[in-house]
């Protein structure tokens, strides 16, 4: 699959070829062409246009919702990132100058095929699909997001994963001089999520890559990201640089934190609250002030392809 | 003019007016004036009254140890007006959360109260707040004596029950709610400080 510019290219946007020029470089290179007057809109842009690229050949999905995805902007600026700060706004102010290329992927344990990728050659072999999903976040607030991801089923099946290989692991980049978040050890750092293989190899779970058809946004989890929209979004793990096949059940960030309050399934569920609030209803982002929250949906309304993942486990306990 | 009409007619109307303008820019950002609230912005408005809540109990009781360190004996005269600030704050904090949060959906509410410890201490809080604001008057403070002094000395209590609730209600990260905390430890230990003093300075009545 190749990632493909669209054909009419400004001459500020040769600039961003690379999509990690930061925005001084890509200001200077501006004046120099005598394009000064696009650094205004990169500037006041979420995400400067420099650094925005279409991908090409994105396919549409059955599994995307017809609701109203959320703005762009809601998107990128409201944002759970701890890489880059703990407040809702820190990633849309620390991650703008992140350089998420050149980035590398390496892919260990039990499994046929494994070693270090370059990320254009680790998702070269897959289509790009558009994903609208549902997004919950475990702090009782929802988006639509239109993710363009890859079938994460696709991905392990071309890795060739063992009989022993029960669980996938994931790990996020840890590199505290380019992610500031991680100079406080605000959660042990590098974030780690994992699914069980049925959840990973489950039609619904991605990695995404993209957003609003374009690369996706570093406040968002560049270059790619996990995301299982039937589970809480903390567990779509940003910034992936490892993805190991493990035996046993891997250990996750939130978990090692907060045992009693997240678990490692972490699957929606109006019926199983925070221990200090509830999870009944949620507050959907972009709707208006007056608006009351909705109530929340069981696997967050994907029960019906994902809930008999968990046919026999007790989701109380199982959280 | 002497100190005291000074503060009374120029420094009171000031602050005064100081005092109002983060609940104006709540509206002025509303309306995209002076800035904006973001993709959330009931979170936003809560989150601001509530943590100018926190501040303006914490300049309260920060008058009687300033007073006591530089002299300034007028100070007091802004004491009880940081304490009604401080309750209004509380109060539109509250009425974010009952009106915009919950839209007013009683059982929510009182499932929510009930049940969640951070939100209990919270509205345990506004309640005692509650009785220390409407008692704030002159004649309020004359019809009660001495019982009045007791009852107002539980702004340490309130003070005590928006820090917990305020740390309490975070996900994870509660730097800032652990400084404010450790604004409170001093501005309650400097008073237990004095008291302990005072108790050796002063020999015990012999009958």
């Amino acid at each position: 699959m190749l990632i493909k510019k669209p054909s009419d290219i400004r001459p500020s946007e040769i600039t961003s070829k690379d999509n990690y020029l930061n925005r001084r470089e890509f200001m200077r290179a501006g004046s120099i062409s005598g394009g000064l007057a696009l650094a205004g809109p990169a500037v006041s842009a979420v995400v400067p246009e420099a650094r925005r690229s279409q991908l090409a050949g994105v396919g549409k999905s059955d599994f995307s919702t017809d609701e109203a995805p959320n703005s762009y902007e809601d998107i990128t600026s409201y944002n759970n990132y701890w890489e880059f700060g703990t407040g809702k706004t820190d990633p849309y102010q620390y991650a703008q100058e992140f350089k998420s290329r050149p980035w590398s992927i390496s892919v260990e344990g039990h499994a046929e095929k494994t070693g270090t990728f370059h990320f254009e050659d680790f998702i070269k072999p897959f289509d790009l699909e558009e994903r609208i999903y549902r997004m919950r976040c475990v702090e009782a607030w929802s988006m639509v997001i239109p993710w363009v991801g890859i079938s994460l089923a696709e991905i392990i099946k071309h890795f060739q994963p063992t009989s022993k290989a029960k669980y996938v692991a994931f790990e996020t980049l840890h590199d505290p001089v380019r992610m500031v978040g991680q100079r406080r050890r605000v959660l042990e750092w590098p974030y780690r999520e994992g699914l069980t293989i049925a959840e990973a190899t489950h039609p619904l779970a991605i990695l995404a890559v993209g957003l609003y058809g374009e690369t996706l946004p570093n406040t968002n989890g560049a270059p790619i990201r996990l995301v299982v929209p039937w589970k809480y979004g903390f567990k779509g793990i940003k910034g992936i640089v490892r993805m190991r096949f493990v035996e046993k059940m891997p250990p996750s960030s939130w978990n090692m934190s907060l045992p009693y309050e997240y678990g490692f399934y972490a699957n929606v569920n109006p019926e199983v609250d925070h221990p200090r609030w509830s999870q009944a209803r949620e507050r959907r982002i972009g709707t208006d002030v007056f608006a009351s929250k909705s109530p929340t949906q069981m696997f967050n309304g994907y029960g019906e392809q994902v809930a008999h993942l968990y046919d026999g486990l007790n989701l109380r306990r199982n959280y | 003019m002497d100190t005291l009409r000074q503060v009374k007619l120029i420094w009171k109307p000031t602050i005064f007016l100081l005092c109002l303008v983060p609940a104006t820019l709540v509206i002025t950002d509303a309306l995209e004036i002076t800035g904006r609230l973001g993709a959330n912005p009931i979170e936003e408005i809560q989150d601001r009254f509530g943590i100018w809540a926190i501040r303006f109990i914490m300049v309260t009781l920060a008058v009687t140890p300033l007073r006591r360190l530089t002299g300034w004996n007028w100070l007091v005269r802004f004491r009880r007006m940081f304490g009604l600030f401080t309750f209004f704050y509380v109060l539109m904090h509250f009425l974010t959360w009952f009106i915009l949060d919950q839209s007013l959906l009683l059982a929510a509410i009182i499932e929510d109260v009930t049940e969640r410890p951070f939100i209990t201490i919270g509205f345990a809080g506004l309640l005692l707040l509650t009785t220390l604001a409407v008692t704030s008057t002159n004649g309020m403070r004359r019809r009660m004596g001495r019982r009045w002094e007791k009852l107002h000395y539980s702004a340490y209590a309130v003070a005590v029950l928006g820090v917990w609730h305020y740390w309490w209600q975070v996900k994870k990260d509660a730097s800032d709610a652990q400084i404010y905390a450790a604004i409170l430890a001093v501005l309650l230990g400097i008073r237990i400080w004095w008291k302990v003093k005072q108790k050796k300075a002063r020999p015990k009545p012999g009958f």
